[in-house]
């Protein structure tokens, strides 16, 4: 233990290292002391932000379009088609334009937000408090479900979604529950957590090389934790590159998982 | 006598356990791809597509592994 100490600096009570954990996700309130903003948190001004900055996004590219599109324009289309044919055709179908505004909404308002992750002024993506991916989750969950509920009644959605066509009879009492608790109960629970989880794993991952990194570098004295302090901000580099696909793939499954959800409650009996 | 003591969190060892399946899942994928690539060239495109949402479901285990090894560690 005493040979490891000179080594590795370990958590100690004198002011040592500190440990990224949990706890680095308590951001204060913006305004302290005014009891009735307490809820107005770096995490809420970062979503308020968004969405000013995604409709400035769509208003200013669907303002001035031209048959013979400038760079600006050409960006906001192949924004667009990424969502309306990649996302929106491939995974409901024909009848996908009624739900392609709130799936451009969606991946809008998550790749954002995941962005903000490795923006230089925010550095923390909001959905790594879990009560933004609830949200968003608890909102698709009522959507997938209405959209079934409205196609073919409450308990036509019902045998829809607990029963799938062509299981024999003797298998109804294994397939019924297993259906029903993976579409109804499970799903909205791996569709926030998954998000939630990447986002937070991700920032404490780069929390872990550039504070570990830091604290090597400036507070220790050895030459070999120097070296190491140096090497371990170079790869948190290397961390922010990964995390920037991590969150872009996070939205892009995100809206896919939803639509695919849609599509699965909407589907026609066969 | 003590032969050997470690301290920590146990969560850490469980999730290094929790991490084995997804590595399995996310290699099988990518093997899979691999082959499929190498078997017709020309469908990479459309099995990249799959894969990716294959991935991210199969990598969301070992990630809700990491975010509960922090809870309950």
């Amino acid at each position: 233990m005493s040979g490891l100490s000179g080594l590795v600096p370990l958590e100690a009570a004198d002011g040592g290292f500190e440990a990224p954990g949990v706890h680095s996700f308590d951001v204060p309130p913006l305004f302290e002391g005014v009891p009735w903003l307490a809820w107005f948190d770096k995490y809420m001004l970062q979503a308020m932000l968004s969405v000013i900055l995604i409709m400035a996004f769509w208003m200013i590219m669907a303002r001035k379009a031209a048959l013979v599109p400038s760079k600006g324009q050409y960006i906001g289309e192949t924004a667009y088609f990424f969502v309306r044919n990649t996302i929106a055709r491939d995974m409901i179908g024909h009848d996908f334009r009624k739900y392609l505004p709130l799936l451009i909404a969606l991946f809008s308002f998550v790749l954002v937000n995941n962005i903000y992750g490795v923006f230089p002024l925010s550095l923390l993506p909001t959905p790594s408090h879990v009560g933004w991916p609830y949200g968003l989750a608890i909102m698709v969950w009522v959507i997938y479900n209405g959209v079934g509920i409205a196609k073919h009644g409450f308990f036509g959605y019902l045998k829809h979604t607990s029963l799938p066509s062509g299981v024999p009879a003797f298998m109804w009492p294994l397939i019924i529950p297993l259906e029903f608790i993976s579409n109804i109960i499970v799903r909205p629970i791996t569709l926030s957590l998954r998000l939630f989880a990447n986002m937070f794993a991700g920032h404490l991952l780069v929390l872990v090389f550039v504070l570990g990194g830091e604290y090597l570098l400036l507070h220790s004295e050895s030459i070999v934790n120097k070296v190491a302090g140096v090497v371990s901000l170079i790869v948190s580099m290397a961390i922010f590159g990964l995390e920037i696909f991590v969150q872009s793939l996070q939205a892009f499954i995100f809206t896919v998982l939803t639509a695919q959800y849609i599509s699965s409650a909407a589907a026609e009996e066969h | 006598m003590t032969p050997l003591e470690l301290t920590g969190s146990l969560g850490i060892v469980g999730y290094g356990l929790g991490a084995i399946g997804p590595g399995i899942g996310v290699g099988l994928i990518f093997a899979s791809v691999i082959q499929g690539t190498a078997r017709q060239p020309e469908a990479r495109g459309a099995m990249m597509g799959t894969a990716w949402i294959g991935f991210a479901v199969t990598e969301a285990l070992a990630i809700i592994g990491i975010a509960l090894a922090f809870v309950f560690g």
